[in-house]
């Protein structure tokens, strides 16, 4: 799929979502050899300026057009101010493509194609913004992929034996034994109603971000084992 | 995971549904296989405690930790704020022996023989091991802060084992002069739970505010950015107002030196006279992993698919002490990887079903009473690390309602969590 594609898709499946996969991040040694490519214009590591394009050092999750002092073109200063930010999706989108992301925009690249090159530069660039090890809500390093949704979600037969592994996920939170101080019990509930709560975060219904991230990555197969196990846990 | 013979046996026998264990006798006629872990934190007591209830007693576990009681970490810079007692935060691994038949020995591990798969403790044991699991958390690198080492600690607590350090710091923040100052030098990535120094920071203002309203609190960092910024500094503005000042490494907060004699601390040459001086120096990985010849500079490699060891297949290494890839070093990490690294080595000794590597983490944080944020990922494993996949942090300007909300949250996973290592 197209990286432009992909990217507005990403913002728009959210309701239909199944499980993200993820490509890993690319190979941050080759990137650095095609980085080449944007060395003229770009400068990156320690002691960088902005010179032809503005420095890239802390590009993940930088607002467009905010190095301080370079003069933007008029194309990226109005996706600046329609709030785009530096995130995987849109780098490898503008890329790809420079023009088809940021029209007008002074980049004269004609982009990567490929979308393994994309991958090894974007993990090049990635050695110079925060490690989400160190700083844990800066962005992803894996690329989110969605996949198609079977429909009779509610007909689905969990497996309790691998709802039983899953639980460990929500076990660092819910108490097996059913206790519930500040997060509620998830025990014995009818499985239905578990379902339809996972999906209702999973669809963004539901509003706790923690619930959101947690069942927006299980497959409906993934849940219905969830809540086969829960529902007859001992 | 490495195709290597027990591996593909197990799963093979599993996927036909058919028998695997007799296959699996051990070699020195042992009839079960033995899992031996060190550390009893996070990482282990999860991992002992998910390999025993998962095996139903087709696996023998030992767990060799040193301390009858652990002190969590999580949620002693609330002991700091006045918001939980020590005895609060104490677990003991009663349960773990009675109810799951795991061998607690207190007892320290002082060396691994690889060849001979044996852990030899302080005690004079040697244990035998079919897979061993390190998960001994932090140790602090020599000469991190120059005027400071272990001798020191006295003087100027680090904090960051939790128990007697933190009940010391406590005591001298009591112990302030009116006025006075506290300082914390912050330590470089990476380290164990990135918001930790600055919930502390959090903790510290709280009780000045109540007890010393005059008194300052100044970190040196040598980093330029930490976790949950934005809101740190915003909670700091809305509640503790030209209490707290921070040097970063622009200013010098990278160069740093103490005198626990004269209790001073040097930024960039500039000395400082404070009457608390909280040094969290840089970290590695716990000295047994180093013992164990399976670290690479400060840091234990591990695949992430099951957490074993770059250098050694029957070594699996969980929490602070392993270099895995983007998951922050947090108690919650550390169950995390914990319970993926039991079923794997469960299935490779058993032939259990192994189920793909899923990893999850959220930290939270609070900034002044019924002020809580938190941020939080799911992650994955790939070839090369654990990945980051998706995530969310609290924002700038929550409501007081939501604020609350999260902390009570934070309070439930603090029983949810320590319930689901010690049982
Ligand atoms: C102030 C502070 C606040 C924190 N807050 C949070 C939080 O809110 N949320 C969160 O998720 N995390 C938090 N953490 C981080 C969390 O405590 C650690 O990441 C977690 O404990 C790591 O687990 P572990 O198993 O790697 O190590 P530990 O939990 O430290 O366990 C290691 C164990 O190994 C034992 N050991 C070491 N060497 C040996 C040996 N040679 N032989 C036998 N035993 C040995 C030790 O005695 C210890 O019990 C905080 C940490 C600090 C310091």
């Amino acid at each position: 799929m197209k990286g432009v594609a992909r990217y507005i898709l990403a913002v728009s499946t959210v309701a239909v979502a199944a499980v993200a996969h993820a490509d890993v991040g690319g190979d941050a040694t080759r990137g650095e050899d095609l980085y080449r490519q944007c060395s003229s214009c770009h400068q990156i590591g320690a002691g960088a300026v902005d010179r032809v394009g503005p420095h890239l050092n802390g590009i993940f999750d930088r607002a467009a057009g905010q190095s301080e002092g370079f003069r933007y073109s008029s194309g990226m200063e109005r996706a600046a101010t329609g709030g785009l930010v530096w995130t995987y999706e849109s780098l490898d989108a503008y890329i790809e493509d420079p023009r088809s992301l940021v029209s007008q925009t002074r980049m004269s690249f004609r982009g990567f194609d490929d979308q393994q090159d994309r991958d090894d530069v974007l993990a090049y660039l990635r050695l110079f913004s925060d490690n989400p090890r160190d700083i844990p809500e800066s962005a992803p390093t894996a690329v989110a992929v969605d996949h198609e949704v079977a429909p009779e979600i509610l007909a689905i037969v969990g497996d309790p034996a691998y709802g039983e592994y899953l639980s460990g996920e929500c076990t660092a939170c819910h108490q097996i034994s059913g206790a519930a101080s500040g997060i509620p019990s998830i025990t014995h509930w009818p499985s239905e109603d578990f379902v339809i709560a996972m999906h209702a975060y999973k669809d963004g219904v539901r509003l706790h971000p923690v619930m959101q991230m947690m069942a927006g990555r299980l497959s409906n197969e993934e849940i219905a084992a969830l809540a086969a196990y829960f529902e007859d846990i001992e | 995971m490495k195709l290597n013979r027990r591996a593909f046996i197990g799963t093979a026998a599993a996927a036909a549904g058919t028998f695997a264990a007799p296959l699996l006798v051990r070699a020195d006629g042992h009839a079960k296989p033995r899992v031996v872990i060190v550390g009893g934190g996070a990482g282990g007591a999860t991992a002992a405690r998910y390999i025993a209830k998962d095996s139903n007693g087709e696996i023998d576990v030992t767990l060799i930790e040193p301390t009858r009681t652990y002190y969590t970490c999580f949620f002693s810079n609330l002991y700091l704020g006045g918001f939980r007692t020590m005895d609060s935060l104490g677990h003991s691994y009663g349960t773990l022996a009675a109810e799951y038949g795991i061998n607690v020995v207190h007892d320290w591990a002082t060396g691994v023989d690889r060849d001979a798969k044996t852990v030899a403790t302080a005690g004079g044991y040697t244990i035998p091991y079919d897979r061993l699991i390190l998960s001994p958390g932090i140790d602090f690198v020599d000469g991190a802060v120059a005027g400071w080492d272990v001798t020191s600690q006295n003087a100027m607590p680090h904090a960051y084992k939790a128990g007697s350090q933190t009940e010391l710091l406590r005591a001298q923040v009591e112990a302030m002069p009116q006025g006075g100052t506290y300082a914390m030098v912050a330590p470089p990535n990476p380290f164990r739970c990135p918001p930790g120094p600055y919930e502390r920071v959090s903790m510290v203002a709280h009780m000045l505010k109540e007890t010393n309203p005059t008194a300052k609190i100044l970190i040196a960092d040598p980093k330029e950015k930490f976790s949950k910024q934005g809101l740190f500094e915003a909670g700091w503005n809305d509640h503790y107002a030209g209490m707290i000042e921070r040097v970063g490494p622009d200013f010098g907060g990278d160069n740093i030196e103490v005198d626990p004699n004269a209790m001073t601390l040097s930024i960039d040459g500039d000395v400082t006279n404070v009457d608390v001086c909280n040094v969290i120096p840089a970290m590695k990985a716990g000295k047994i992993a180093d013992l164990a010849g399976i670290t690479e500079g400060n840091w234990a490699p591990v695949n992430a698919a099951d957490l074993s060891s770059k250098m050694d297949e029957n070594i699996h290494v969980l929490g602070d002490a392993c270099a895995q890839g983007d998951m922050p070093k947090s108690g919650f990490s550390a169950n995390s990887q914990a319970k993926v690294c039991a079923n794997a080595v469960r299935g490779a000794l058993t032939g259990s079903t192994v189920f793909p590597a899923r990893f999850a983490n959220t930290c939270w944080s609070l900034i002044d009473t019924n002020n809580g944020v938190k941020v939080g990922a799911s992650y994955e494993a790939t070839d090369e690390k654990i990945a980051k996949v998706d995530g969310f942090i609290s924002e700038v300007g929550e409501s007081a309602e939501v604020r609350q909300a999260t902390f009570e949250e934070s309070v439930g996973w603090y029983d949810g969590i320590t319930a689901d290592m010690f049982g």
